[in-house]
């Protein structure tokens, strides 16, 4: 009888406290479809600069004839480097015009691909590793001071328009964790006061020295090295005096 | 030029694909290679190397279960529902992907066969919602069926309270097509059919992972004239019908074979039917006519059938308001006016929609009256061989072979929309046998690549002639499959006879050097469905000549075309309507005879190959609408002029005494006397200068050119639609 109560009960409290059904949380920082907005319409003006037109010439030179759609990521990748890092949909159309290309077939590739951005974005863009390593090594309080420093949120631009941040996974530097990317460079085995230093430069527009603030020179230890510490050994080294020549 | 990456190309003509019987004759003859035995759960079945495994399964009368593969489709092996063991195999393989090694041993009922199907299934039904209660696609749905057949019969998704199922934004892709996208399972099939088969690419997959989606990326309709198909494609309910949403579950409805009339090429359709209604219309299969496609004008204008009917039989009262009146009052009054006229300004005019039987009934009456005024809508030059031959007026080449052509020339005709399904045949031709077309008229938009030669009709002397210095004569000359295509409305002008003259002396000179001699070079393409038949029959296309002699009675058959107008007629001339739609026809009558629509009869329509078909009643028709051909039976009684015929099978026995091709159904007769049509028409060879224009130009011109369609509030929505996504950027 207790039994029956108890499963009473139980079944009352799940009648009550049924969840509203939402649909699941966008997994990622981008929609993959199109919604115009006064900076991103296709009335947007693009056109390739004439340095980028050779460049585009050159690529093209590349493939042979009947495969010139392979040089459609280089071309998005001109496009958005030449437009401030993000990547407008007249500039899609554009390389799908160059390419002779149903304008379908670059939105599938211009979406498929995380590092061609689809939305304005700030001068400087921020990519913060998260992925294990840099998170063992502190990365969520380089996160939280990039933050703090560019009054920005994740997947959002600045209020002064100079910085977006992305939290993205392994950027492959996971020897000199924690680690970010601005734009081209990396900035690795960073502190809060690194990352402090690295962001206060850009907001000055100046350029932080690249690569690892622990002093090394790449990704060797810390300590110096603990092995391979003696002479190379040059040619024939350890061979049977038989096979020597 | 490579049309198409080379892995489409191949999966596309592998041998063991149907060709259409009518095609087979001309199929290249190649050296066979050998073919290789293959086991099916140890049935042995020999086939061509390159054969699938899923097709050669499908020869032994094995069926794998499939979402993404499509036999008209290029291959994507992306849905992996087809994953089979294979013998020595380490893993399952795809079936629609993996081609035949010799001896391969295949097992579709084997456990591991089982156990992935039954987790390819789970992967999909996890994301996929739970609505089928509320889905349009239930009871005729893939992903029902299959998961009630190679399904688990439990699911292990319990995330449903703590993340949900993915969800994805509904496009907007026109007001033919509903999305439901969370409902997609990304077969690609609606992909890969814009793209090969209707050639507008503008459906692809955006996103990646789990953010994947189908759909357009920018907000646009699909302006294809072959949109509906991908409704028929799509495994699930992402795409439905949106005229016929949440009208009729599958098991509910009656289902009809019949044959389309809205465009010349008579497509084989079911008509489904439910409370005396029509709901919806699909394609039949039919190789040698549409494949299994059907355009968007045949699918959607259906619901035109239910408006703007006329149901009662109608006179004009003394305002020239018509008045509902009983049947033998109106065929008194029909009488009465065709008594007191001389049988020579007696006229009869049929129209574009109207069937043999009430053609040839008509036709039996006017002349036992002593009249001789029988005629079409649609002009036809009478010059030369006229419509005695009958290769002078029909597709000669035949549809299906069109794909075996290597050269297509197209005269004055915008087939993508005069005749859609031909369009697509010719334009498989382009993408899968590297054959090229050419155009003289208009430049239009076909969807495919073409040469455009000019508009004006001296190009086309300059061709017959051998004069030309254009490449098109070389390619032409140079072909060993040429076909000719003459759009039958460059006919109408004063230049008609010559353009005829011309195009025939064309294909002719190129048929004489072919080495195939079976081969037809000579086609012109009809504007309607009931066109052939009235030539068949006798009709004289045309009503200029006899609407200028001041006719007394003019007897339209569905004549809704427009060019009977009060204005060319005299003031006391009475005009007796008889057709289902009130438009043009009706409009300018005197006495109306409600007829039955296509659906609503069993006619006979002769479609632009000259190949007869039946439609057959789905639904009786409106009020006191009556089959044609009886109403003009039951007029020739009043008259004193009785036809000798009481049933349909008396009729069709008339129809077979005038010619056995109208009652061949299904068949095709391969027409002859080329070379005296082109001796009769040497003669007309007189110096053209006009210019070749087409009606139809643009999609917003083909959804509405008939009584039907006209009346079809979905076929005014597209014909909106597609004029507001012209003033969108995308």
């Amino acid at each position: 009888m207790l039994s029956s109560l108890r499963s009473g009960v139980q079944s009352l409290w799940r009648v009550s406290s049924r969840a509203l059904q939402t649909s699941s949380t966008l997994q990622h920082d981008s929609l993959f479809v199109h919604r115009d907005t006064p900076e991103d319409n296709p009335n947007t003006p693009f056109e390739f600069t004439p340095e980028n037109k050779q460049r585009i010439d050159a690529l093209l030179a590349i493939y042979p004839d009947g495969h010139k759609r392979g040089a459609m990521i280089p071309l998005l990748d001109l496009a958005q480097r030449q437009n401030g890092g993000w990547l407008p949909i007249s500039a899609m159309h554009k390389v799908a015009e160059l390419l002779n290309l149903p304008k379908m077939r670059v939105y599938e590739v211009a979406t498929f691909y995380t590092m061609f951005i689809r939305r304005p974005i700030g001068k400087y863009h921020v990519q913060v590793c998260t992925t294990t390593p840099c998170w063992l090594r502190g990365s969520d309080t380089v996160l939280q001071a990039i933050k703090e420093a560019t009054g920005c949120e994740v997947g959002g631009n600045s209020p002064c328009g100079k910085f977006s941040i992305s939290e993205v996974e392994c950027l492959g530097a996971c020897v000199n964790a924690p680690m970010i990317q601005v734009n081209d460079d990396y900035y690795e085995d960073l502190s809060i006061e690194d990352t402090k230093e690295i962001i206060e430069k850009l907001k000055r527009d100046e350029k932080p020295k690249p690569g690892p603030r622990s002093g090394r020179f790449a990704s060797e230890p810390l300590g110096g090295l603990t092995s391979l510490t003696e002479e190379p050994t040059g040619p024939g080294f350890g061979l049977q005096d038989a096979l020597k020549a | 030029m490579l049309r198409q990456p080379l892995s489409r190309a191949l999966a596309l003509s592998s041998p063991s694909r149907a060709a259409p019987i009518a095609a087979k004759r001309y199929a290249q003859v190649q050296a066979q290679p050998e073919k290789v035995e293959v086991f099916i759960d140890d049935k042995p079945v020999y086939v061509p190397p390159g054969t699938t495994v899923l097709q050669a399964a499908a020869m032994v009368g094995v069926e794998i279960p499939r979402f993404c593969y499509h036999e008209r489709l290029a291959v994507a092996g992306n849905c992996r529902m087809c994953l089979v063991e294979v013998e020595k195999s380490p893993k399952p393989v795809a079936a629609c992907a993996m081609p035949v090694m010799k001896g391969m041993r295949v097992k579709t009922t084997s456990d591991l066969t089982k156990k992935a199907r039954e987790g390819v299934m789970e992967f999909l039904l996890v994301n996929h919602p739970l609505d089928c209660p509320i889905c349009d696609q239930g009871g005729e749905c893939d992903l029902q069926d299959q998961s009630m057949a190679f399904g688990s019969d439990k699911s292990r998704f319990t995330d449903i309270h703590f993340s949900g199922k993915r969800a994805v934004e509904d496009k907007d892709v026109g007001p033919l097509i509903k999305t439901i996208m969370t409902r997609c399972i990304h077969c690609t099939r609606c992909i890969r059919f814009a793209s090969e088969v209707a050639g507008v690419d503008d459906f692809g997959t955006t996103g990646r992972g789990t953010e994947m989606q189908v759909g357009t990326y920018v907000e646009k309709m699909f302006l294809s004239e072959l949109s509906g198909n991908i409704i028929d494609l799509c495994p699930v309910g992402a795409l439905t019908s949106k005229p016929y949403s949440f009208a009729a579950r599958p098991w509910e409805t009656r289902r009809i074979d019949s044959v389309d009339v809205l465009d010349p090429l008579g497509s084989n359709i079911v008509v489904a039917t439910r409370t005396n209604e029509v709901l919806r219309i699909l394609p039949r299969t039919n190789e040698e006519i549409n494949e299994e496609w059907l355009s968007d004008k045949s699918r959607f204008a259906c619901d035109g059938l239910k408006r703007q009917r006329l149901v009662t039989p109608m006179i004009a009262d003394s305002r020239g308001n018509l008045t509902p009146v009983e049947w033998e009052d109106a065929i008194v009054a029909a009488a009465q006016a065709i008594r007191d006229c001389p049988p020579s300004k007696l006229v009869a005019v049929a129209g574009e929609l109207a069937d043999a039987e009430s053609l040839i009934a008509l036709k039996d009456l006017v002349n036992r009256l002593g009249g001789e005024n029988v005629c079409t809508e649609q002009y036809f030059p009478m010059e030369g061989a006229g419509t005695d031959l009958r290769s002078s007026y029909v597709l000669n080449t035949k549809i299906a072979n069109v794909e075996e052509a290597d050269f297509v020339l197209l005269i004055g005709t915008n087939v993508r929309f005069e005749a859609p399904l031909l369009n697509a045949r010719i334009r498989k031709a382009f993408l899968h046998k590297e054959t090229d077309v050419a155009l003289i008229g208009p430049e239009v938009d076909l969807t495919y690549e073409y040469m455009h030669v000019g508009d004006s009709s001296s190009i086309l002397k300059d061709l017959a002639t051998g004069s030309s210095s254009h490449e098109v004569l070389k390619r032409l000359q140079s072909a060993k499959r040429p076909v000719v295509i003459l759009g039958a409305d460059q006919l109408k002008g004063s230049e008609g006879p010559a353009l005829l003259a011309y195009t025939q002396e064309l294909a002719l000179r190129l048929q004489d050097q072919l080495e195939d001699k079976e081969w037809k070079v000579l086609n012109v393409l009809q504007r309607t469905a009931s066109q052939v038949a009235a030539l068949d029959i006798g009709y004289k296309p045309g009503v200029g000549k006899v609407l200028q002699d001041g006719p007394k009675v003019v007897f339209l058959l569905g004549a809704d075309a427009g060019v009977v107008t009060r204005e060319t007629l005299p003031k006391d001339c009475v005009v007796i309507y008889q057709g289902h739609h009130g438009d043009a026809g009706a409009s300018i009558a005197d006495i109306v005879f409600p007829g039955a629509a296509y659906t609503e009869k069993r006619g006979t329509y002769v479609n632009a190959e000259g190949r007869a078909q039946q439609t057959l009643p789905a639904v009786t028709p409106p009020g006191k609408a009556r089959e044609d051909w009886k109403i003009i039976r039951a007029l020739s009684e009043v008259l004193g002029a009785r036809l000798p015929y009481d049933n349909l099978d008396e009729v069709r026995d008339r129809l077979a005494e005038i010619s056995p091709a109208l009652v061949a159904y299904g068949d095709v007769q391969n027409n002859n006397y080329f070379a005296q049509a082109r001796a009769l028409a040497q003669s007309l060879q007189k110096p053209v200068s006009g210019k070749l224009d087409v009606q139809l130009k643009q999609l917003e011109d083909f959804f509405m050119t008939d009584a039907i369609s006209r009346a079809s509030p979905t076929m005014a929505k597209c014909v909106q639609a597609v004029l507001k996504q012209k003033q969108s950027p995308y």
